[in-house]
């Protein structure tokens, strides 16, 4: 099913799985047959088992902890309260503002209170139900709106966390030149990125007083940092390694089981694991913000826009995590992929006694994208212009301005990706009564042979930055040694990037196969031993390792050549390294590289940089913000049961520019994983959330797609090289993220001709046939 | 203070009454069959068991047989979803598509009519189709063995009939001897617990008509009043002769929504409960009787 451009780049052409090829990816098969190392399967001799205490409430004023039962219990080490927090009582992303372990008041269910290292975890778990906490219980302040105010007792900046406001031409004076005016407002409600791989690490008390933690997360180095501070520790006497990742999609951006981890060993003296359950990962990391967006959008009758207005609210939860700066990227790409010339924006994103959010893939922009897009289809109705076709009369192209006034470079294919959907056939209808039932609405349900069921088809267009946007000085920086064995060069790659599950490993592995020819590639533990390599996240991964490994490999090459240059008496420049051999112009192989180096090897690091960025002015949030875009945009089929309101989604086709496919096998997951996540965003994926608290905390019923609701995704992959990135790459992770979920809502609103202002859908809100009762007999 | 962690015993026996004895030896213990529904209570800190009864290697458990001349199914209580996917489909189909609805293929393999019986969730998928069956089920203990009809044993949420030193042993339904039907609700298209459900069984050679509900009550319900206005509108017809026409499928529908008491609840609201309980309804008559051959023009909406 998948189209893709034939791999152009690649530097040797000897060399087998390198950077173009679908290389296999050296965690794939012990993820498949077992033998992967989870952050969860992390043992020690001899090690403890942490518990977390969480807070019951919403809301409370933590009146007295008495661990004294717990303490007493056979197998208890040690019981902790935030008085046994030797350094800074709080952590956070961006600001300190999340209690290690509460001490004046719990601000959302699930807050950590107290920890308890035991030497069995069933032990531990039944000596955290015997702390008796004394909560004075206070009333939840769970509404996003009254936060607007800023004037909420109880919340920090009384609620409001951050206004952004983007001010782009004059929206007053285009409303005049706008034949047609469309509103709408759009909600959408709390996904959980529901990574498989819970929340868990171990700690390792060392003699020197420091500790050493193997962990799952995103960013070692930013963890790391928050973790020294929290325990009172200099930088170098806290060590983590990276350990297995199942999933992150930014869940694990924000700390988790780290500093209480670290303060169990270090006060036991005892390795400490920690593993979250299922129930309790659903409150030990972040959620996607919850979204209302009222969007206004003013066109001529010919279908070009002339104003966009947007007012986006993001309910940030209890504490700050990354809410600031997800409001901005969320109102960076508010007004869409559309050269629109009047714009304004207005984001905020607030306070809570609901569960904190933070970073989940697309980052703000997956909730302005669907309300964006929906506006798009409701602006087409308006026009009588097909959906298409209006996006294609507005699609941004390189050197239009965006609302921030940053002018768009880097390849632009917005026309070529909508056209690729314009053209590629429809799949057939389906014969719902002949059709295998796992084909229809409802699925294995058995609940329609054809009933009810409408099709209908729906598209949308997103982007996003991709990097770390508004001035951050962001470095990746890698380390490359070369070797000989067995007479041949051998290649180490040492980078701290995160490997989530996106193939960051495997492509590190692809570069330096590619830029020194050597056949194998050894990769070393990821850890804080190196400098920073800065978050998996922002999509931005590939690009940064890729430009620290390319620049490593370079280093490397050229001592290498150095090296050749004296034994062979010839100037370096006239050498080529091709694997195991030193070349001439001609290609004619001159020395072995294994005689050039002998028992000796060749190391240098890199750090890489992108361009530098700059931030957005609080008046007009105008500013050269962001280092590059990435697009792409989907056609959805669906199969709506118009009486039960159940759906099949029949068919997701994708096309997205990613400048070149590092790794095809891995940008085809990438796409297909992204689309996934935003079909759950679409119809099913909600944590329900009622006074503060999570209904639905299981996967019973947190519903992720399973095999059944996920369709066939055809899809076109672009190559447009980049020209300032490593290969012309481009990030791949979240694009296909933003336009899965309001494609599959606009292919909704398609079939039953309804509003459906609120994602994700419910089967309640898709009933257009009326309520059989009284209905008489036709 | 020493915390007593499960200790007791892994109990496994081998045969009935041997499984018999460790019950009435061991009324703590939890027994266990597939484990899909205790292991997730076990894992989640809802069920503390000290000591299981681990049914799987008791000799003949996940069989079924033939019995009352054929017109009747006795189901092993270790008897998985699988199997009576696989070799009961035709004489319990409606049981079978229930099975087929059941979780994931792991889940269907481990999972059992009995354990789904036990833990007597009001969502359980096979219980609309045990009442539509008019199903017993067959329990023991030390002190005997008895017959419990299945409208007598769910006795509210997460409560049934079964007594503490009691184990079902086998589950007995009535071979189909018409046409049947199994749907269920959810908002996924597998691996879902029902936000309703409904069975429907035709009985030709007993000329009645079965109902159940699952999900949209404190326990599984029987539509009463749908299958006595059923009853009366096959009346003369259960030759398949025809006459039955749409409003009867409707009316028929209705009134199964109108036995149902259902509740909003993170699954659902209690209005679409009723709402696609009564689209069900209809649908399921609709295709029974374009099975039964009787039905006015083809089973169209
Ligand atoms: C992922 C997943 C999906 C699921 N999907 C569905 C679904 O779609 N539909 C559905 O109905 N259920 C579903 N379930 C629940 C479960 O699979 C079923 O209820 C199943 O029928 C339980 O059978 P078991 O043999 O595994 O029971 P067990 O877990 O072994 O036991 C369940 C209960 O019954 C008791 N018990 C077991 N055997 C006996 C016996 N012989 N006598 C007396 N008591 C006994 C046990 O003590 C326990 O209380 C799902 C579960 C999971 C984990």
């Amino acid at each position: 099913m998948t189209v893709t451009e034939t791999p152009t780049r690649i530097t040797t052409p000897s060399v087998v799985d390198g950077v173009g090829a679908s290389a296999t990816r050296p965690d794939g098969v012990p993820k498949v047959d077992g033998s992967f190392i989870y952050s969860s399967d992390e043992y020690h001799d001899g090690s403890l088992w942490g518990v977390t205490l969480r807070s019951p409430h919403p809301r409370a004023r933590v009146l007295a902890i008495d661990t004294s039962q717990a303490t007493g219990i056979d197998g208890v080490r040690c019981v902790l309260t935030h008085r046994d927090v030797p350094g800074s009582k709080t952590y956070g992303m961006k600001v300190y503002d999340e209690p290690v372990l509460a001490f004046d008041e719990v601000r959302y269910q699930g807050e950590p209170v107290a920890v308890v290292a035991a030497t069995h975890p069933e032990i531990a778990r039944r000596a955290c139900e015997l702390i008796v906490v004394d909560y004075e219980e206070l009333v939840p302040n769970t509404d996003p709106e009254m936060s607007l105010t800023g004037q909420v007792e109880g919340l920090f900046g009384g609620g409001l966390a951050r206004h952004v406001r983007i001010r782009h031409g004059d929206v007053a004076t285009a409303r005049a030149l706008a034949d047609v005016v469309v509103e709408g407002r759009y909600e959408m409600g709390t996904q959980d990125p529901a990574f498989l791989g819970p929340e868990s690490g171990l700690a390792v008390p060392l003699g020197d007083g420091g500790v050493e933690l193997y962990v799952s997360c995103q960013n070692l180095h930013l963890d790391q940092q928050q973790v020294a501070d929290c325990l009172g520790l200099p930088l170098d006497k806290v060590r983590l390694v990276l350990s297995g990742v199942g999933g992150a999609f930014g869940g694990k951006e924000d700390l988790n089981v780290h500093i209480h981890a670290c303060l169990l060993a270090l006060r036991t003296g005892r390795p400490v694991r920690m593993v979250y359950s299922r129930e309790e990962s659903f409150f030990g990391h972040v959620h996607r913000h919850p979204a209302i967006a009222d969007i206004e959008l003013g066109a001529t009758r010919d279908g070009r826009l002339v104003f966009t207005k947007v007012r986006l609210v993001l309910d940030g939860g209890a504490y700050t995590s990354t809410s600031q700066v997800v409001i901005a990227n969320g109102c960076y790409f508010a007004a869409g992929a559309y050269d629109v010339a009047n714009v304004e924006i207005d984001g905020f994103a607030t306070y809570t006694n609901n569960p904190p959010c933070g970073a989940m893939r697309g980052f703000g922009a997956v909730q302005s994208c669907y309300a964006i897009e929906s506006a798009m289809d409701r602006l087409a109705g308006e026009l009588g212009l097909h959906p298409l076709e209006l996006r294609m009369r507005n699609a941004i192209g390189e050197g239009d301005v965006l609302p921030t006034g940053q002018p768009v470079d880097g390849p632009a294919p917005v026309q070529e990706i909508l056209a690729y959907l314009r053209d590629l056939p429809l799949p057939a209808g389906a014969d719902h009564e002949a059709a295998d039932m796992r084909t229809r609405p409802g699925g294995v349900g058995n609940v329609t042979r054809g009933e009810g069921i409408r099709r209908g088809v729906g598209y949308a267009l997103g982007m996003k930055a991709i990097g770390f946007s508004g001035g951050m000085d962001d470095t990746c920086t890698a380390r490359v040694t070369v070797w000989i064995r067995d007479g041949e060069p051998v290649a180490e790659v040492y980078c701290a990037g995160p490997e989530l599950g996106q193939g960051v490993v495997t492509l590190e592995a692809q570069i330096a196969r590619t830029e020194l020819g050597v056949r194998t590639v050894e990769l070393r533990d990821k850890d804080t031993d190196i400098a920073e390599s800065g978050a998996s996240s922002a999509s931005r991964q590939s690009w940064m390792t890729a430009g620290a490994v390319v620049g490593a490999c370079g280093l490397v090459r050229d001592e290498i050549l150095a090296r050749a240059a004296a034994v062979l008496g010839r100037p370096a420049g006239e050498l080529t390294l091709d694997g195991p051999e030193i070349h001439d112009p001609a290609g004619h192989p001159l020395v072995p590289v294994a005689e050039v180096l002998g028992p000796e090897s060749v190391s240098h690091a890199f750090t890489y940089r992108h361009r530098p960025t700059e931030p957005v002015d609080d008046e007009r949030g105008q500013g050269n913000a962001h280092v590059a875009f990435a697009y792409a945009a989907h056609r959805a089929i669906v199969d709506v049961d118009v009486e039960l309101g159940l759906v099949k989604v029949v068919e997701m086709a994708t096309a997205q520019d990613v400048g070149k496919a590092m790794n095809p096998a891995g940008v085809e997951g990438q796409i297909e994983g992204g689309t996934v996540q935003g079909l759950g965003l679409a119809v099913m994926e909600e944590l329900q959330i009622t006074g503060g608290r999570i209904r639905n905390p299981s996967f019973t019923d947190y519903l992720i797609p399973t095999m059944l609701d996920v369709p066939p995704m055809p899809m076109k992959i672009f190559e447009f090289p980049h020209p300032d990135s490593p290969y012309g790459l481009n990030g791949v992770g979240e694009p296909p993220n933003l336009s899965s979920t309001p494609a599959i809502l606009n292919a909704l609103r398609d079939a039953t001709g309804l509003e459906l202002p609120r994602a994700p859908v419910r089967p309640s809100d898709l009933i257009t046939e009326p309520p059989v009762e009284g209905a008489g007999p036709e | 203070m020493d915390i007593p962690l499960a200790s007791g015993p892994m109990l496994r026996p081998s045969s009935w009454r041997g499984a018999m004895l460790l019950r009435s030896q061991y009324p703590d213990a939890s027994p266990i069959c597939g484990g899909t529904d205790l292991m997730v209570d076990i894992n989640f800190g809802r069920a503390r068991p000290a000591t299981l009864l681990d049914l799987t290697s008791v000799e003949g458990l996940d069989s079924w047989e033939l019995i009352d001349d054929g017109r009747t199914v006795r189901i092993g209580a270790g008897v998985s979803f699988t199997s009576i996917i696989e070799e009961l489909s035709d004489s319990c189909p409606a049981l079978a598509q229930a099975a087929r609805t059941v979780g994931s293929p792991q889940i269907r393999n481990r999972g059992t009519v009995a354990g789904n019986l036990a833990t007597a969730s009001p969502a359980g998928d096979c219980h609309p189709v045990l009442l539509a069956c008019w199903a017993q089920v067959e329990v023991e203990s030390v002190r005997g063995s008895r017959l419990i009809d299945i409208d007598d044993f769910f006795l509210g949420p997460k409560r049934c009939a079964l007594e503490p030193d009691e184990l079902i042993r086998a589950v007995l339904v009535p071979a189909a001897t018409g046409p049947q039907q199994f749907a269920k609700v959810g908002p996924r298209n597998a691996m879902v617990i029902a936000t309703v459900s409904f069975a429907l069984n035709l009985d030709v050679a007993g000329r009645r008509v079965g109902t159940g509900i699952g999900s949209a009550g404190p326990t599984p319900l029987r539509a009463r009043a749908a299958e006595q206005m059923l009853q009366d509108a096959l009346a003369d017809r259960w030759d398949g002769s025809g006459g039955v026409d749409q409003s009867v499928c409707r009316r028929f529908g209705d009134l199964v929504a109108e036995a149902a008491s259902p509740i909003d609840d993170v699954r659902g609201s209690a209005e679409y409960r009723r709402h696609a309980l009564a689209v069900l309804g209809r649908r399921c008559l609709s295709w029974a009787l374009a099975d039964l051959g009787g039905m006015d023009g083809e089973a169209a909406a």
